[in-house]
């Protein structure tokens, strides 16, 4: 889902860069305290990755297909905060290099893709995190319910910007029906490689899922008593 | 840098590669989503060309050339471009050596 230039007006345009500057401003800060000699390499990593899959279009239906956005799995694996600078530097190298998606909806696509969609992904994972167990299956549960949330809602955020500033007189509720229909099969396929890669990485290395700290801290008061004694002998 | 870690980042980065490079030329061509529902709604003829549209790079291909060599090098160029800047970017805000001790103490106590 990358906006690409002439959909929205210009006005649009300039406030969604405004919000998508401040936004920006914000995880430049927040990312200081998610990112570490071990993390940061990752996060670098992680949106090397979520380029990479962007590219794999997969078909939803008959004549459609979708592709990862990818700021939930950024999310689980590095961070909130760091999630919305991996994509915002991904959707920068697409709009720049590749002509995928406008140059003056630049600020549009980091306001969909990187705020709301992680902003809004990661509110529902956080959330089902803290009621369901404290597992690995419940940590990948909460992370699918994550990305598939968040594709709806960033398409239905386009449909907000639209009715504000698109350029096009065209029924609202067409657009609304079109674009959150399409989204939810596409957030089916967005949850589905969330889950699957969050899940690659928490079997080798659970040490480096951000996503996945509770479970380390469970893990560390359930071994101590045990580890007492055994230091003792 | 520990190898442990370092064997995550290098199968990471292959996987990557493979997929941007490789893979990719087996991706779906049809209008995505918002491309979909734009042209449901009679809007799609509103999207203008990116300024960029002419650029060597340009829709995932090395100058236009619609082959699995020009997609895939284009994607691995991608990757590259990605992983300099964001783990340049990252790497540049860490929090280091000692502070990043004692934070983790901290969040382990919690």
């Amino acid at each position: 889902m990358h906006v690409p230039d002439g959909f929205l007006d210009v006005q649009t345009s300039a406030a969604t860069a405004a919000v998508a500057a401040g936004g920006v401003a914000l995880a430049l800060r927040g990312a200081r305290r998610e990112l570490d000699e071990r993390t940061a390499p990752l996060a670098g990593l992680t949106a090397a990755f979520v380029f990479a899959v962007q590219m794999v279009n997969f078909p939803v239906g008959a004549g459609t297909s979708g592709h990862l956005m990818g700021g939930v799995l950024a999310a689980v694996l590095v961070g909130p905060w760091t999630a919305i600078l991996c994509m915002t530097v991904v959707l920068m190298v697409q709009a720049l290099l590749f002509a995928d998606g406008g140059l003056t909806a630049l600020g549009t696509n980091v306001t969909l893709l990187g705020l709301v969609a992680v902003a809004v992904g990661w509110a529902v994972f956080r959330l089902l995190a803290a009621v369901l167990p404290r597992s690995r299956g419940g940590v990948l549960a909460a992370a699918g319910m994550g990305a598939f949330v968040s594709v709806p809602v960033a398409a239905l955020a386009f449909v907000g910007l639209f009715a504000v500033g698109g350029v096009a007189d065209v029924p609202l509720g067409t657009v609304a029906m079109a674009m959150g229909g399409v989204h939810v099969l596409i957030g089916l396929g967005e949850a589905a490689i969330t889950v699957a890669v969050a899940g690659a990485v928490l079997a080798v290395r659970p040490d480096l899922v951000y996503g996945a700290r509770a479970l380390r801290r469970a893990a560390l008061l359930a071994e101590r008593p045990a580890s007492v004694p055994a230091g003792a002998q | 840098m520990s190898r442990r870690n370092r064997t995550l980042w290098v199968v990471a980065l292959v996987v990557a590669l493979f997929i941007a490079g490789v893979a990719s030329w087996y991706a779906s061509s049809s209008p995505d989503g918002l491309e979909w529902a734009a042209e449901q709604a009679g809007f799609l003829d509103t999207a203008e060309d990116s300024a960029v549209a002419g650029s060597p790079l340009a829709d995932y291909q090395l100058n236009g050339e619609d082959s699995r060599l020009s997609g895939g090098v284009a994607g691995v160029v991608g990757v590259i471009a990605v992983l300099g800047v964001a783990g340049s970017l990252t790497w540049a805000l860490r929090r280091r050596g000692r502070d990043a001790v004692t934070h983790d103490a901290m969040t382990a106590k919690d």
